[in-house]
């Protein structure tokens, strides 16, 4: 038998699930949240929008294939999307303590202990699963026997843009070179590539390589950065983790950067800051959607998409402005999943294009920001 | 949108080995959908027993083989506008294509519906196939002809090692082999050109993983990729050999997408409209693949991937074949979200085939890449440790899961785990238990590791069992941890209690089973619904799991449900039939007000099927698990007479843990049951039987057989190796088998029947009400008996039995069912010699032949049956067999093409694997209707006659007059030559394969295909005789010539094709009859 520890996740409402360990042998608290993805957990646990969230895989079988290596300072090289474990904690019906993948280098519980994070298996997760859905996210806390009790944590009241954002702006001009601090004024690219500002939110990396990948020279800022300072061909607004009201001052430049006319494209909080910046609102779903099978339809069309997902807001289609209208649809649920403008070059996705993880199907979207430039 | 007014559906026809019930559940899905729509449909499937083929299910229904010739007369009569190629396997979309080539489909207005025709052809062509996917950069296993040495070493080179080298046009894999660098290529390829003038170079991709993807398209362009599966075996194993796991457990995010974006991209360039499904070699090393085929219908592994994620791809399929969009379905789990979406699985799905190659003489039991199993169990955990003891379980060969089974002998394991069986997944148990270790096993398995670490674990908690001695000693986390992993109550009883648990096996599984509910350890019940939870779900889609602790549903002990027992996986002696029955037993008790419940794994069959019944539990029907069930169901009723002998074989114990039994009581089943009992029952009811005895010793059944005489039947009750029962004709071939087969002892004794020859064989299909016949069919066998009844041909009603035969059989009937207080249905068997009538058999359940009969004769005698065992009255039906004015005849499928080796010769043990069953006004219109929807093809050419003993050879007389008669030219072996010419039938002496001297070679005939028929009777009813006959009966197999080997089915076969013609057979639909 594998020796593990006990451990209990303690939901907010008093329901507690008991499992065992196989992380990191610490306490834990955040949001509790489930995704349904059957594949893709270094993705996920290093994806910066699920910072300050437990998250329950519905897959009852987690770590099958490992952790691959870490590129280290070559972040874009590797299969990750952020440089740290954003999630608090990860839960799961069954744990494989034996992985088997050509590209792993370690385990999942490996992995998990050097980031300090931890670990439950043997949980019913259909029947969290069914719980939160019923009673929408709720604030949980994980506690290994053994380790000390935690307050809950309500990450959706912190700014949680400010804390997984860049610090400084960065030049990436390709995929091979290493970025470089962007020192005074942004020179035109040498070769007359163009040049995108993407504002990271909590930017997943395969944003930046998707971008790339394009060939145009893509200068990353902060959240707060007043990107209208750079003279670039567009502007890209990143995915992000919590509530988009922190944001407020991306908002005020976003609106700013509309009033020049160049095109803008945006993903997930991209799209609810873009919409914001419209004079749109955005409210708080009850359990999000989390998943790489969310079906969604291009407005007006027969077009439809299996995308990733995993967002706790949505935009209120009513609120859209007259000159504004819904790009993409949600055919489960109708929420809103994109929006453009009627007649200038803006548009952006609730969804992930960039997918890492889930399916890859509306990748062209990049290609339709890169033709617009 | 177009709308059509009439659409044809052609279905897959018999049951074999490759196209199997999985083609009842498409087509019956298919036709589901076009009712919907309001179009009126036109179905060709000569599978009586199917679901697809029963009363509502189509509009019109025509019981006749699926070839170009009788779907174009079908089209005359018909004049559909639409024609459904997707849902009837290989044999649907080559007859359509066959229609489409030769320009009939156009001559009658013929729209195919779904993918293009052009589009099917594509993917079956391989030329085409490799240079459509060419086009858009996709790699295919493409292998480079060359006829020197350099030109080998250049394409291997160009390919990189390893490759493997094939010696064109020969046979057998002859000069065959893989190479890993240059020298060991240069050897080989010498060789090869030795003997061949060109060699083919292959990249070899030994090793790699297998997978597929389910992929469906609409004519908008939106796609998606229902399930993904992953093979349990690598590459070189038929899929359909395979055990197969769903969704894909080793493939990681970007493995996984990356498989799934190419595929959405080949089936978008190909151009599909509904569902394909594309396999995947896949590197286990890197991100290399290579496409290894793309199926553009539904398929085995699309019924499979239905029941994996509760995405009905059939259904879907014939909606966007009429012309939808998949954003206009709705999803019919929860009725409330898009039927465009890709479904998430919140547990695991294992796939199992069930090989039944012990049935067959000298067959190879090596699986590789054509396909020997014939039938599959799906199981559904949520680990895999879970699902694979299950499945173990549920394949029904005896086994209890991965471990804690009976040991065998594997003389060499090495070689046993590189060289796959049948027995592969216990070869890796006993490995384990050598003290092979995960890596070993991998290296001579290639199995992914993962796989091993997983099924390791099994082994180290069974150790941990065994070291217990007590069941209160073993902790209680090891107690639910064995269970999270599949064990059974079985198992654990047999680790913690060793040597002394095999004695009391029954006692001390039920003790296990205590004591784990003592402690609390109960499975849960989960529910399959397509958002792993996201969305509540509308239907009741069913599993078992002790991986969880809360039950999706809420029980409230209303006692409203009646759970039927499904009959497991389809398998020589159990398939579609019983499907059929246990559709329509839930049927009746909804239609009654009761809650339908059913218990079965099939994927194949539409009794798993969730719109079905009111409950589905997709799971085991082993006394433990069906016991957890009922616990919960706490049902009105259970009912076991309608899924064959693994539900019939629960009656005792199931009683005893005091459920009620709906219908014939246990004890009576039992009595039937029991040799002894029944034997007993027979002579107090002064019926006449078989003479037989139990016996112990040699000498024992040398005086018997002093008795009775030869020819005997002989039952072994433990069987070493082959046939579980065998006829001797003399005292040689009875040590032989007594000897080389069986074990004779106290322990193990042996059964021995006297066995009457030229006998009539007469089945009777019956249903009764509190001892009272209700309704019955009688039915005779074409062949005398001693072909066993699931092989012969049966027609029905009677039209060559006496009126006084059938009268003693009915009264004999009367006095049995009145005896065991029949009430359900039931089947007796006999034997008819002049007017003297013998019971052989009675099954206290329906039987094989009950669709059959009851669509011949137009009443649903499991209706009847069910509306008995619901305690409602029942009527006799007013119409008997003696009204039709038509005949039905029962023939049955073999699948020896597929079983390299085995001797094609019918015996009492039973070797089809499906069956058909053909309307006509008369006897020579329905056999040969059958017979060419078996596959035999009229002879225009010549015939081969070896028509075996003196008694054959006479009994085959006047067929073989017919066909001379017919101008056919007629060929025989020695003895048989001269008996014709001393007949009057100018016959040509061809020789024996063991005179190879002597011209012509009988063989040679066949090679050549200048014969267009073949008639071989073997001697001795042994079956084992491995001369000369084996030769030419295999030859003809392999060489795909009509072979009969009885007597009685060519005279009648030849009867009906010389004295009709195919344009005389009646194209009228089952409803016209």
């Amino acid at each position: 038998m594998q020796a593990t520890k006990v451990a209990v996740l303690k939901l907010q409402d008093g329901t507690e699930f008991q499992g065992r360990s196989f992380g990191y042998e610490g306490s834990a608290a955040g949001e509790v949240v489930f995704n349904t993805a059957m594949t893709g957990y270094p993705e996920s646990l290093t994806d910066p929008s699920y910072e300050g969230q437990i998250l329950v895989t519905t897959f009852p079988q987690l770590g099958n294939y490992g952790v691959p290596p870490s590129g280290g300072d070559d972040m874009l090289k590797d299969y990750f999307e952020g440089s740290r474990i954003h999630c608090r904690a990860i839960i799961a019906q069954d744990y494989a303590f034996r992985y088997s993948h050509w590209l792993a280098d370690k385990s999942l519980a490996e992995w998990l202990k050097q980031e300090k994070i931890p670990g439950l298996y043997d949980i019913d997760t259909r029947a969290l699963t069914k719980h939160l859905r019923t009673h929408g996210s709720m604030l949980g806390k994980v506690i290994v026997d053994g380790s000390d009790d935690v307050d809950f944590y309500d990450p959706n009241a912190e700014n949680l843009i400010a804390l997984t954002s860049c610090k400084v702006p960065l030049v990436y001009d390709s995929l091979d070179g290493k970025p470089v601090e962007l020192d005074g004024d942004l020179a035109p690219a040498a070769d007359g590539r163009k040049t995108v500002v993407l504002v990271d939110c909590g930017i997943k990396h395969n944003i930046i390589r998707c971008l790339l990948r394009r060939g145009v020279r893509v200068v990353r800022v902060p959240w707060d950065y007043d990107f209208n300072t750079i003279e670039a061909d567009g502007l890209f607004i990143s995915n992000g983790p919590g509530n988009p009201a922190f944001a407020q001052t991306t908002v005020e430049h976003i609106r700013e950067a509309m009033t020049k006319g160049k095109p803008i494209c945006g993903i997930c909080m991209g799209n609810q800051l873009l919409a914001k910046a419209a004079g749109a609102d955005t409210y708080k779903l009850k359990y999000g959607h989390r998943s790489h099978n969310q079906p969604v339809r291009r407005v007006g069309s027969n077009q439809c998409f299996v995308t990733s997902q995993n967002h706790g807001f949505a935009v209120d289609n009513n609120t859209l402005p007259q000159d504004w209208e819904p790009l993409f649809v949600n055919m489960n649920d109708g929420t809103n999943e994109g929006i453009r403008h009627k007649t200038l070059p803006f548009f952006s996705a609730q969804f992930h294009p960039e997918a890492s993880s889930g399916p890859r199907d509306t990748e062209f979207l990049f290609d339709d920001f890169i033709a617009l430039l | 949108m177009k709308k059509y007014s009439k659409v044809l559906l052609l279905g897959s026809g018999a049951l074999k080995i490759g196209e199997a019930g999985e083609f009842d559940y498409s087509g019956a899905q298919a036709l589901k959908a076009l009712r919907e729509e309001g179009v009126t449909t036109v179905l060709v499937n000569p599978n009586i027993a199917t679901v697809q083929t029963s009363e509502g299910m189509a509009d019109q229904t025509y019981f006749l083989p699926v070839t170009p010739y009788f779907v174009e007369r079908v089209i005359e009569k018909e004049r559909p506008d639409g024609i459904l190629l997707a849902f009837g396997g290989q044999t649907a979309l080559n007859c359509g294509v066959e229609l489409y080539r030769t320009g009939v489909l156009k001559r009658y207005g013929v729209e195919v519906l779904g993918t293009p025709v052009q589009a099917i052809m594509d993917t079956e062509d391989r030329e085409l196939f490799v240079e459509k996917l060419n086009q858009i950069d996709v790699k295919t296993i493409s292998s480079e002809a060359v006829d020197t040495v350099d030109d080998a070493l250049r394409v291997a080179r160009g390919l990189g090692y390893p490759v493997i080298v094939r010696a064109a046009y020969a046979l057998g894999g002859l000069g065959s082999g893989f190479c890993d660098n240059d020298a060991e290529l240069v050897a080989l390829v010498e060789k090869a050109l030795s003997f061949s003038p060109q060699v083919l170079v292959e990249k070899s991709l030994k090793g790699w993983k297998e997978v597929e993807y389910e992929v469906v398209r609409d004519r908008y362009d939106n796609c998606i990729t229902v399930c993904n599966m992953e093979n349990f075996d690598p590459l070189g194993i038929h899929t359909g050999e395979s055990i197969v796991v769903a969704p894909s457990q080793t493939l990681s995010n970007d493995d996984y997408h990356y498989l799934r974006s190419l595929a959405i991209k080949i089936i978008r360039h190909i151009g599909i409209v509904g569902e394909c499904n594309v396999q995947y070699a896949f590197d286990p090393e890197s991100m290399d693949y290579r496409v290894i085929e793309v199926n553009a219908r539904l398929s085995r592994s699309s019924a499979l991937a239905s029941k994996a994620t509760g995405y009905p791809l059939a259904f879907v399929a014939a909606k966007l074949a009429l012309g939808y969009g998949l954003f206009d379905l709705r999803n019919n789990v929860t009725q409330s979200t898009s039927a465009f979406f890709e479904p998430a699985l919140d547990y695991v799905v294992v796939k199992i085939p069930r090989w039944d190659l012990g049935k067959f003489h000298g067959v190879d039991r090596h699986i590789g890449s054509s396909m020997k199993s014939v039938g599959e169990v799906m199981a559904i955990g949520r680990t895999f440790e879970e699902a694979i003891q299950k499945g173990l379980r549920m394949i029904g060969q005896g086994m209890h899961g991965f471990i804690e089974n009976r040991d065998f002998n594997i003389p060499d394991i090495d070689a046993a785990l590189q060289t796959p069986t049948d027995r592969r997944i216990f070869v890796i148990a006993k490995a384990f238990a050598e003290g092979y270790t995960v890596d070993r096993i991998h290296e001579l398995t290639k199995i992914d590791r993962w796989f091993l670490f997983k099924l390791r674990k099994i082994v180290d908690t069974a150790e941990e069992l065994e070291g217990f001695n007590d069941l209160a000693a073993v902790p209680e986390i090891l107690m639910r941890q064995a269970k999270q992993q599949g064990f059974s109550d079985f198992q654990i009883g047999r680790a913690v209690f060793k040597d002394g648990f095999t004695e009391r096996a029954e006692e001390l599984t039920m003790a296990v089973r205590s004591r784990r509910k003592e402690i609390g350890i109960v499975p849960c019940v989960k529910q399959i619904d397509t958002l792993a939870a996201e969305y509540p779900a509308a239907t009741n889609y069913l599993y078992l799991t002790y991986n969880g602790s809360y039950n999706d549903v809420e029980y409230t002990g209303d006692h409203r449900s009646v759970v039927v027992l499904g009959s497991g996986a389809y398998r020589i002696g159990s398939s579609v039939e019983f499907d059929w029955c246990s559709v329509n037993a839930l049927m009746t008790a909804r239609k009654e007000g009761w809650r339908s419940v059913m218990i079965n794994y099939n994927p194949e069959t539409v009794s798993t099927d969730y719109d079905i019944c009111d409950r589905l539990y997709f799971d085991e029907l082993t006394f433990e698990r069906v016991m957890d069930i009922l616990e919960l169901e706490n049902p009105h009723g259970v009912i076991l007479s309608v899924g064959g002998q693994i539900p019939n074989n629960l009656a005792t114990r199931l009683d005893g843990s005091g459920v009620n039994i709906l219908g014939t009581s246990a004890e009576s089943i039992d009595r039937a049951e029991d040799r002894h009992k029944f034997s007993a029952m027979l002579d107090s009811l002064g019926i006449d039987q078989p003479r037989w005895r139990e016996l112990t010793s040699f000498e024992d059944i040398d005086s018997f057989v002093a008795e009775v005489g030869f020819p005997v039947l002989v039952r072994p009750s433990y069987v070493l190796s082959g046939a579980a029962m065998n006829v001797c004709s003399n005292s040689d071939e009875l040590r032989r088998f007594l000897k080389l087969a069986a074990n004779v002892s106290k322990k193990h004794p042996v059964v021995v029947s006297e066995f009457i020859q030229y006998a009539k064989e007469i089945e009777m299909d019956a249903v009764a009400a509190d001892g009272e016949i209700k309704a019955y069919a009688i039915s005779e066998h074409i062949e005398f008996a001693g072909v066993h009844s699931g092989d012969a041909t049966i027609q029905f009603p009677p039209q060559k039995l006496y009126v006084e035969t059938m009268r003693r059989i009915k009264k004999v009937a009367g006095r049995i069912a009145k005896a065991l207080n029949i009430s359900g249905p039931f089947n007796i068997q006999f034997l008819a010699k002049n007017n003297d009538i013998k019971v052989i058999e009675c099954n206290l359940r329906a039987s094989r032949s009950f669709p059959f009969v009851s669509k011949v004769l137009k009443i649903n005698f499991i209706d009847l049956a069910t509306r008995v065992m619901l305690g409602l009255p029942v009527e006799k039906p007013l119409k008997s067999a003696f009204d039709l004015d038509y005949v039905g005849v029962k023939a049955s499928q073999f699948s020896f093409s597929r079983l390299g080796g085995a001797d094609p010769v019918l015996g009492v043990d039973m070797a089809s694997t499906g069956e058909v069953g053909c309307l006509g006004d008369d006897t020579d219109a329905a056999v040969l209707t059958s017979l060419l929807a078996v596959g035999l093809r009229v002879p225009h050419k010549a015939v081969l006659l070896s028509t075996g003993t003196p008694k054959q050879k006479a009994d085959m007389l006047e067929a073989a007059h017919l066909l001379h008669r017919a101008g056919l030219t007629i060929y025989a072996t020695g003895g048989t030559c001269q008996f014709l010419n001393e007949n009057g039938i100018p016959a040509v002496r061809v020789y024996w394969p063991s005179m190879p001297e002597s011209q012509p070679q009988a063989l040679d005939l066949l090679h050549n295909h200048e014969v267009d028929f073949v008639v071989n009777i073997p001697k001795n009813l042994t079956g084992t005789e491995l001369s000369n006959g084996r030769k030419i009966r295999r030859a003809a197999i392999d060489l795909n010539i009509p072979l009969l080997t009885n007597s009685r089915l060519a005279s009648a076969f030849v009867r009906a094709f010389t004295r009709i013609s195919l344009d005389d057979i009646e194209i009228k639909s089952w409803q016209e009859y």
